[in-house]
């Protein structure tokens, strides 16, 4: 243990020091976004999105490496698709209640698949796994900017939007005879998702977003009063979680992203357990 | 005398989704003040015309007017409280946040202390002033009814619409329900939708129900009926036998001075 504080305060390892900004920047994003995506109850559109990155990842590389488009970062594909993901998902969510399922799985399934393919004809050696699980060590400085910079537009929105969030996620049609435009709150939402995706995908990889989006909101969820005690407690799991994995991760030679998640599950699960054996005490001893 | 300004008019309004006509040429008004009970079996299309009601769809022939207005202009004025069968009991909130969440709107944010208070005053109105700070998952289901009517009435409204108010609730909270809409009935106008085609609440001025569809046309219509008070009972039967025009009423009268 007293290595990796070594490590973390070395002047000629960066990476560490990244490592821990990013857990403490990305924890803002899974906190906040997270409780928003489990109380609107749309997990599952948000883990089609962050599996569809998959094919504009392989397809930027693709195209990079071909010369087609030089010099073409993976990111920008993944936004790409990640935004018309999140527009194709959203609309399909709001207009065809019926086919939304078949339809968010074939999104997901089909994203992932043209990624494997691009991938499989990008010349040299592309491995998808480094893009499903991520490598937190891997973060760059520029990584760390553009994740402070979503940090502030989801604070900045979520600051001034509050009530009205609330009021789309507890209640839509109640929230819609007020004048707000629910449906269009629900694009943001899902936009907003979808880049935050894009980001935290290079932290603990695009299978493990997901679970990062919904453990440490399912978490904070238990003793949360309200949907912002919710978020704030969200986001202080998430940054437990990561700087736990990463100690953890580093010190037991481990993929830092993996641990991460195995730590947030475990709690989650203990936190679900807790409440269970609570509820069957209080209903054995009401009876 | 002044005439008792309409609340809501409805002029042959026909509303169909893509494969299936629901209503068809109905017409009906009521007035500002009075009671109404607007009732029709399950699946008759009381839904739509309370989606039609509240803006949330928009019929493909005849006019609806709210207060005198379009119903996407005059909605802010309207205080609705839904069945609500899809409440999410994890949702973590409070009786005075949900109540709060009546004043929200697309822009306009109001003082936090000044919503608080008026979500006060709200509760107070459905006697359940004592349960500001509890969890909204930890009520019955009569008093999170109690809570949502508190939530339509926050923003002071002209209107106050109730979807199945009274479904799945215990006797003692629709006791109370109906001892606050008895306090608003004459100042604000009450509009029930219910699916009991039988008896409404002894309050109701005028009852509107969705009748079976007539040969010829494509979807139901609305047709007023007549109402006979249930001896010691605060019940009025509705006179399926007897038939009003829907756009018949006693109005103009005076208005309450």
């Amino acid at each position: 243990m007293s290595g990796f504080f070594e490590i973390l305060f070395s002047p000629d390892i960066p990476f560490i020091r990244n490592a821990l900004f990013a857990g403490i920047l990305s924890s803002v994003l899974f906190g906040i976004l997270g409780s928003v995506v489990t109380v609107k109850r749309i997990a599952g559109l948000a883990g089609a999105i962050s599996h569809a990155v998959l094919g504009g990842i392989g397809l930027a590389l693709y195209l990079s490496a071909t010369k087609i488009v030089p010099n073409l970062s993976p990111m920008v594909g993944a936004i790409v698709f990640a935004l018309l993901s999140a527009i194709l998902i959203g609309v399909v969510s709001l207009k065809s209640k019926q086919r939304e399922d078949t339809v968010i799985q074939a999104i997901w399934a089909i994203g992932m698949s043209i990624g494997v393919l691009f991938m499989a004809k990008t010349p040299g050696y592309t491995d998808p796994s480094s893009y499903l699980f991520g490598n937190i060590l891997l973060i760059s400085s520029r990584d760390l900017i553009l994740l402070a910079i979503l940090d502030v537009v989801v604070l900045l929105l979520v600051w001034r939007y509050y009530p009205q969030i609330e009021a789309t996620s507890f209640d839509e049609e109640f929230a819609a005879v007020r004048g707000i435009p629910t449906q269009l709150v629900f694009l943001i939402i899902l936009s907003v998702t979808a880049v935050a995706v894009v980001l935290l995908q290079s932290f603990v990889g695009i299978v493990m977003v997901i679970a990062m989006l919904t453990l440490p909101a399912g978490t904070a969820g238990y003793k949360a009063r309200n949907l912002a005690s919710m978020m704030i407690g969200a986001t202080l799991y998430s940054f437990l979680f990561s700087a736990g994995g990463l100690v953890l991760g580093w010190s037991l030679d481990l993929p830092v992203g993996a641990v991460v998640v195995v730590l947030a599950g475990l709690v989650f699960l203990s936190f679900a357990t807790a409440t269970l054996i609570k509820k069957k005490r209080r209903n054995l001893s009401s009876n | 005398m002044t005439e008792v300004p309409v609340a809501l008019q409805f002029k042959d309004v026909s509303f169909a989704y893509p494969s299936l006509q629901i209503l068809d040429g109905v017409t009906f008004h009521f007035h500002q003040g009075e009671f109404i009970a607007l009732v029709g079996p399950n699946g008759s299309g009381k839904t739509t015309l309370l989606k039609l009601i509240l803006g949330l769809e928009e019929a493909q022939r005849g006019t609806i007017q709210l207060m005198g207005g379009s119903v996407k202009a005059m909605r802010p004025t309207i205080g609705y409280v839904p069945q609500h069968a899809t409440y999410d009991p994890s949702f973590p909130i409070s009786v005075i946040e949900v109540v709060m969440m009546g004043l929200v709107d697309a822009k306009r944010r109001l003082k936090k202390q000044e919503i608080r208070a008026m979500a006060i005053e709200a509760l107070k109105q459905v006697e359940l002033e004592d349960l500001v700070n509890r969890p909204y998952s930890q009520l019955s289901g009569g008093q999170r009814r109690r809570v949502l009517v508190a939530r339509a009435l926050v923003a002071r409204p002209t209107m106050l619409i109730l979807d199945e108010p009274t479904a799945n609730m215990d006797q003692e909270s629709e006791r109370r329900l109906y001892q606050t809409l008895e306090r608003l009935k004459g100042n604000t106008t009450i509009l029930i939708v219910t699916h009991d085609t039988r008896f409404v609440s002894d309050l109701t001025d005028r009852v509107f129900c969705i009748d079976p569809i007539v040969e010829g046309s494509g979807g139901r219509t609305v047709v007023q009926h007549a109402l006979e008070m249930v001896e010691g009972d605060f019940q009025k039967r509705v006179r399926h036998d007897v038939e009003i025009p829907a756009d018949y009423c006693a109005y103009p009268r005076e208005m309450p001075s």
